[in-house]
């Protein structure tokens, strides 16, 4: 084995806690990364991950101070440097990729000026060659008209692209070590899976050393080597991604794994109950006692040291060997199915949505017409019990759908009706108060859809009061059951937000809109901002409420395997418009339309040997085109002229799925059968 | 249910509680929170403890440095100016103490309705507050002090007035960092009408924000009520007043320093005092944005 290029030896790190004492970020960590290795680091927030990541560089987040330890680069000592010799080596040497790159990018500067100043801060490129060097450089990470984006300024470039000007820069100053902090958490599939390809090649072709931070173990198995588990700022296991993915031997690794959902299965995952410690919330034992199947009194009495086993993983565990015996798999229950026949809960009739509002010239002109709507010509109907799931990239209307069933954003045209066959008013001022108690909204984000100064009380007496006039005990009686209905304690009432974490606030957002006694409930992508142990729980939450109120879900996410753990149908829309709608069996199976074919190629699976399928092409349009069919830019499927002109009709192929493309079923069956051959 | 009265105390009560630590914890809180405090105390009990009557001349007495008897002299009607700066401040702070809520309440509620309301309405009403900050603030106080007379009844209300203009302005802007936020649209979705949500969802939000406001104005209206006394405008002789001292003493600045000087020091550590808390107030509300937790 050759020399680490970066060698992080016994490093503890911390801050000072309020009362004085010293509170662990980080403790006794050891990483040691050689040329051309690529070593993930996972963890769920809070592990410590990217503190790890940024202490590589020698930089510490402001009042975060190195306990223990050494960190070195390439056999110097990174802390006892000088700030310029820092900055020589960071960005040179050692090149940092961020998460959101969008925010990285000077947003006054064109690519061509931040490129030249990444080529002349850290670069031997003779001045004359700057901008052939950009060129070249752009071209590396497969941008199409690299001269042309050199003139651009950041915002005029989706986020995928400004991802790869991002690892273009860091590329710039020919690094040794790439280090990438969630380099494409935020973006699409399409774009993320194409994006980690074009990492896995650079640091191929140049054999870099790679350290690749991330809660996404689908992404982690397409680029590491080694991967390296995190748990409350510890190491607790360190393999090849084989090893951890496919049979990792620490408890908490294995629950991390069985609480992802897969594509392959129709069940839903696990979730790993409790949370992490607090920093400076973890005991004398092993930091993960509390939550582990397989802890005993030892556990907690004394901490496990990571020890080698003899097919080469590190594991901080007394119990490796007994691990194993944990399931990986699903939880085994099936997502509720409660539909009934009869009328439809929601029926959307060729709803259309345009944020666009025509200006005081359009009108004066007669130009109304000149606008494309934003989302056209949807028609949908939920069955009263079911669970529609809504898919597709940003910018696919999914969200906005939402928005306008909910009376935030009226429609441009169509209508919106609930069961009992009455339109919705467009806007939710008009709504009578019986309609407005039947549909309830869920947000992405409980940080943001909870107001911070209200308790936990406060937040679910106001659709108590509000719909059923609730006041003093009968309002307090109430809320304790649907807190419990949530699986969270009346001792919940007195919190404010702040002081819940991540899923027990989207319990709280959860149980606020059951609190309503809805007949919908709309969940706006519910998982997307949580932990993925925290996700599984939140989505059995959902199927038990479903199971037990027989109420009727639309569910957006991007995330295909969540859409399919819970959904009994699914719709794929693109830019606004609707490609497929079928049960979710026969949409995640072909024939599919070619942009879901698309879609579910990219899904990563945490599975080093599941590769992704990848189209030809990931450039995010930005609006739908005026004529033809939505995906015809993009479809590697084409057929020609009549894709650009006509809308192509529905075709149905049994069951109630189908498809919207000038192919015919037949063809689509074959050419799809063609390629799962080669 | 285990909920007892006691539970609830602690929540409301906690907030509040743990803010003031806060402000009492850093050096800039704990110093102006106590000049803030001296400062108040002293115009409530001051009358029962200045050692002489602050308006008996003594023709005898003009102009003498500081001794015992007198600790920061006499000034040129033979007055003790320690007594007058002792009850100096009454005035002022009552004033401004009454002006100031009644600003920070009309302004913070008109800037959190055009923030919500939006559209024509705000544009038109931020323009007219454009219109009104763009005089200068001497200017348009000594037109109304002239129609109306001087007295409090007449200081209140256009200091109230004028200081409530850009608290229209902070509350609207925070009203709008707010009202983009997934909380307004879930309240607004759920068919709350538009006072609850100002109420409730808004307010609570932008109180801290106002509080600070509140404060900084507060500073600016002493400031402003002691130079409108300077010029004349404001406590009329031979009611001790600060700016008034000032304005009197001036003349005689070069021989008889201890008669400006007195008033000066006094106002001064009153406005820097609030400052300070202001500072420090904000930083434990984690308005200002750099002093957050590290992790």
């Amino acid at each position: 084995m050759t020399q680490p290029v970066i060698d992080i030896k016994d490093v503890s790190i911390g801050f000072d806690g309020k009362s004085g004492e010293t509170l662990h970020v980080l403790r006794n960590v050891d990483m040691s990364v050689s040329e051309g290795e690529s070593l993930g680091i996972v963890g769920e927030s809070g592990s410590g991950k990217s503190t790890l990541a940024l202490a590589a560089m020698g930089y510490l987040k402001r009042g975060l101070r190195l306990l223990d330890g050494s960190v070195s680069f390439r056999g110097e000592d990174m802390f006892s440097r000088s700030g310029p010799e820092l900055e020589k080596i960071r960005g040179g040497e050692l090149a940092l990729i961020p998460q959101n790159s969008g925010q990285s990018l000077t947003p006054t500067l064109r690519i061509g000026a931040q490129i030249i100043e990444a080529l002349r801060l850290h670069s031997s490129v003779p001045p004359a060659e700057y901008s052939t060097k950009a060129i070249e450089l752009l071209s590396q990470v497969r941008l199409p008209e690299p001269e042309a984006i050199l003139s651009r300024f950041p915002h005029e470039l989706s986020g995928g692209q400004q991802q790869r000007v991002a690892i273009a820069m860091a590329l710039a100053g020919e690094p040794h070590t790439l280090l990438l902090d969630e380099p494409t958490t935020g973006l699409d599939v399409t774009t993320q899976a194409h994006i980690l390809e074009l990492l896995r090649d650079i640091a191929r072709e140049r054999s870099m050393a790679m350290v690749y931070v991330s809660h996404d173990l689908g992404a982690i198995a397409r680029v590491c080597d080694r991967v390296m588990v995190m748990y409350a700022g510890e190491v607790v296991l360190d393999g090849t991604t084989r090893q951890v993915l496919k049979a990792p031997v620490h408890p908490y690794a294995r629950g991390l794994l069985a609480s992802i959902p897969r594509l392959a299965d129709r069940q839903l995952p696990v979730a790993l109950d409790g949370r992490p410690p607090a920093p400076g919330g973890v005991g004398v034992g092993c930091s993960f006692a509390d939550r582990c199947a397989l802890s005993e009194d030892r556990c907690r009495a004394e901490r496990p040291e990571l020890t080698t086993l003899p097919t080469g993983e590190q594991v901080r565990c007394y119990f490796a060997d007994r691990a194993l015996e944990l399931s990986l798999r699903g939880s085994g229950v099936e997502p509720a199915v409660v539909r009934a026949d009869g009328e439809a809960a929601l029926s959307l009739n060729t709803l259309s949505i345009s944020y666009q509002q025509p200006g005081l010239l359009d009108r004066v002109f007669g130009r109304d017409a000149a606008i494309v709507a934003t989302v056209d010509d949807i028609q949908i109907s939920v069955a009263r019990g079911e669970t529609l799931g809504l898919v597709g990239e940003s910018g696919s209307g999914k969200s906005t759908i939402l928005k306008s069933v909910a009376g935030l954003l009226p429609p441009v045209g169509g209508t919106i009706t609930v069961a009992g066959g009455t339109p919705l008013a467009p806007m939710v001022e008009r709504r009578s108060a019986d309609h407005l108690r039947r549909v309830q909204l869920i947000f992405q984000n409980p940080d943001d859809s909870l107001n911070p100064r209200h308790t936990v009380a406060e937040i679910l007496s106001q659709p108590l009061k509000l719909y059923f006039g609730l006041s003093g005990e009968a309002l307090e009686r109430r809320s304790a059951e649907i807190l419990d209905r949530v699986r969270l304690g009346a001792h919940y009432l007195d919190r404010l937000p702040s002081q819940l974490s991540g899923g027990e606030k989207q319990r709280v957002a959860i149980a606020r809109a059951f609190a309503a006694d809805p007949d919908l409930v709309l969940c706006d992508e519910v998982t997307s901002a949580l932990d993925v142990s925290v996700q599984a729980a939140v989505l059995d939450l959902l199927n038990e409420l479903k199971e037990t109120q027989g109420t009727t879900y639309v569910f957006v996410s991007h995330d295909l395997a969540v859409v399919k753990a819970l959904s009994d149908r699914v719709a794929v829309l693109y830019q606004g418009r609707l490609c497929e709608i079928g049960p979710s069996e026969q949409v995640y199976s072909a024939p599919s339309h070619p942009y879901s074919e698309v879609l579910l190629g990219a899904v990563l699976e945490p599975d080093p040997d599941v590769a992704p399928v990848l189209a030809a092409d990931d450039v995010v349009e930005s609006s739908p085109p005026a004529a033809g069919c939505p995906f015809q830019r993009r479809c590697p499927r084409k057929i020609g002229a009549i894709c650009d002109t006509d809308m192509p009709p529905w075709q149905e192929t049994n069951n109630g799925h189908a498809i919207r493309c000038h192919h015919t079923i037949a063809t689509l069956t074959q050419l799809q059968e063609e390629d799962a051959r080669a | 249910m285990t909920l007892t009265t006691a539970d609830r105390k602690y929540t409301m009560f906690s907030p509040v509680l743990t803010v003031l630590r806060d402000v009492l914890a850093r050096p800039s809180g704990a110093i102006g929170l106590t000049l803030v405090t001296a400062h108040l105390v002293l115009a409530l009990i001051s009358p029962l403890i200045v050692p002489y009557d602050f308006k008996a001349t003594n023709s005898s007495m003009m102009l003498t440095g500081p001794d015992m008897a007198h600790w920061l002299g006499t000034d040129h009607m033979g007055r003790d100016v320690f007594t007058r700066v002792l009850l100096g401040g009454r005035e002022a702070l009552l004033v401004t103490g009454i002006a100031t809520p009644i600003a920070v309440t009309w302004g913070g509620f008109m800037g959190i309705f055009f923030g919500l309301a939006g559209g024509r309405i705000d544009e038109v009403m931020m323009r007219i507050v454009d219109a009104f900050l763009s005089l200068p603030w001497i200017l348009k106080m000594l037109v109304l002090i002239v129609t109306f007379g001087t007295g409090v009844e007449v200081l209140i209300p256009t200091l109230a007035f004028f200081y409530g203009i850009p608290v229209i302005r902070i509350a609207r802007a925070a009203t709008h960092d707010v009202i983009a936020r997934d909380f307004v649209s879930a309240a607004r979705a759920r068919g709350h009408g538009r006072m609850t949500i100002i109420w409730r969802e808004l307010l609570p939000n932008v109180l801290d924000t106002l509080m600070v406001e509140g404060a900084m104005r507060w500073s600016w209206m002493l400031l402003a009520f002691s130079s409108l006394s300077f010029l004349g405008f404001g406590v009329s002789p031979p009611t001790p007043d600060w700016g008034l001292m000032i304005a009197d003493a001036r003349g005689f600045m070069s021989f008889a320093p201890w008669g400006v000087l007195g008033p000066v020091v006094a106002l001064s550590s009153l406005i820097i005092g609030i400052n300070l808390t202001a500072d420090a107030l904000a930083k434990a509300l984690g308005i200002d944005r750099a002093q957050k937790a590290p992790v």
